[in-house]
């Protein structure tokens, strides 16, 4: 089946003539089909938020996790392929372990940013492995304040006030970018978040989903955790009430 | 009747001493590190003996570990040497990735790990002493064992053992500058004056957020107490 690629695409090792790596754009592919992330970089925290598809009604709600905490002050979401996330988010539990013991102290965010790079970069430099399937949301609050890091399955990753990625991600970037982010709180970026995430589901074409929230910020004490699921449902409630009353006001 | 054989021992000329010709070049030493209020004093002897050979009288054992971080050597001199070495490697590593002067707790910590790892072939007394951003100035005594403890001041080597009740009596918290200085040359002072493996000049170097100011009493300089 020749495509664009065809003959300089199987291998991750592979340039075309045009100077493209078409695995890792591939891989890129496989993440902008999966469920929808959202990062928010507020002025006392991060907020991560992820849209988790329901694959099966016989699913334990809140099971299938996609945020997971690295560090004490450190957390990843994982957009993509869920398996290569969790690699991910494995090397980056023990790059922070490793870290704490050899120095004396926590990593901090962009030095945490620069070994996933790294990490995610060596897959496209050996045959035999393929790129993973996945761009990693790091949050993190440490000394120079809070900061949200994409991390792609190229290994190129930037700090951002606001991301995401995913089916949803072009309406996504709309929506936060009409925020005021240096002004934003964690706890209003929770009901954005949630509002976001409703608006671009489309109840028709799209899968019923969860919503799966965790956030660091000064309310947590710097720890990253996840949002309750009180203020989640809460959140849930009035991103609905507003997206209903936006529709009957049409 | 026969004698009964004695059995015959050799005849041996050796010192008292070990034999300062193979001896293993140690720095019997007095050195200490105080945290004042901008900064920290670092301060050493300068003597390096090989038994009874002062085979160094004006040895350098303030050893820069980064731009604002120093540690003093005790011990053996080849040993302190070469993991100050491993350290400073580490050090400068790591102050690339993290683009910003590392912290006096990371240079300690990995003193610790090389010393407690190896703490059956070294023989190393290390005391770190530095400023840091985020921190200020801080002291960290890493003795024989290889274990890490953060003091307000900490004192170390053979010439140590006479002066902890004047250090436990003259310091004070938030000293300025020159009273720490004073209190070092001081201490040391009398620490060299009843410990033989100790001598020489009194090097210090003082480290705060505007650099290192390094300086050296000569002996005859020397703050003197009761002399008989």
């Amino acid at each position: 089946m020749s495509g664009v690629g065809s003959g300089y695409d199987l291998a991750a090792t592979t340039f075309s003539p045009d100077g493209r790596l078409f695995q890792l754009e591939y891989a890129g592919k496989a993440v902008d089909s999966a469920g929808t992330v959202v990062g928010l970089r507020c002025k006392d925290g991060v907020v991560l938020g992820v849209e988790k598809v329901i694959r099966s009604k016989l699913l334990v709600k809140g099971s299938n996790r996609h945020v997971h905490s690295v560090d004490t002050g450190m957390g990843i979401a994982v957009a993509g392929v869920l398996p290569d996330g969790r690699y991910m988010v494995n090397r980056a539990i023990s790059e922070a372990a490793n870290y704490k013991s050899f120095y004396g102290q926590p990593m901090l965010g962009h030095v945490m940013c620069d070994r996933l790079s790294q990490f995610m970069h060596l897959f496209s430099l050996y045959g035999g492995v393929r790129p993973m399937g996945t761009t990693v949301f790091l949050a993190a609050y440490d000394r120079n304040g809070p900061q949200l890091y994409q991390i792609e399955p190229s290994g190129i990753s930037q700090r951002y006030f606001g991301c995401a990625s995913g089916k949803g991600r072009q309406q996504a970037r709309t929506e936060i970018e009409k925020l005021d982010l240096k002004e934003l709180t964690c706890a209003q970026a929770v009901k954005e978040i949630a509002r976001i995430m409703y608006t671009i589901h489309d109840e028709t074409k799209d899968k019923p989903f969860e919503l799966e929230m965790s956030w660091v910020s000064d309310d947590t004490g710097r720890k990253h955790v996840r949002v309750p699921e009180e203020v989640v449902s809460a959140a849930v409630e009035e991103a609905k009430r507003a997206i209903e009353e936006a529709d009957m006001s049409d | 009747m026969e004698m009964p054989t004695e059995k015959r021992y050799p005849i041996v000329m050796r010192d008292i001493e070990e034999d300062w010709r193979n001896a293993e070049h140690s720095m019997g030493t007095s050195i200490m590190a105080v945290q004042f209020d901008s900064g920290v004093v670092v301060a050493a002897d300068s003597r390096t003996s090989m038994g009874a050979y002062v085979s160094n009288r004006v040895s350098d054992k303030l050893t820069p570990v980064h731009e604002r971080i120093y540690c003093c050597r005790s011990g053996s001199a080849a040993h302190t040497q070469f993991v100050a070495d491993i350290v400073k490697y580490y050090l400068e590593l790591h102050s690339l990735e993290l683009n910003t002067l590392p912290t006096v707790l990371s240079a300690a910590q990995l003193f610790k790990t090389v010393c407690y790892r190896n703490k059956n072939n070294l023989t190393a007394g290390i005391i770190v002493g530095g400023w840091d951003p985020v921190h200020g100035g801080s002291v960290y005594s890493i003795p024989l064992g290889g274990v890490l403890v953060r003091q307000p001041f900490a004192i170390g080597g053979s010439g140590s053992t006479f002066i902890y009740g004047y250090c436990d009596a003259n310091y004070k918290e938030n000293m300025t500058k020159e009273e720490a200085v004073a209190f070092c040359r001081n201490a040391l002072s009398l620490a060299m004056a009843r410990d033989g493996s100790s001598g020489g000049v009194i090097r210090t170097a003082v480290i705060t957020k505007d650099g290192v100011e390094r300086e050296m009493l000569p002996g005859n300089e020397l703050p003197t107490f009761f002399e008989q």
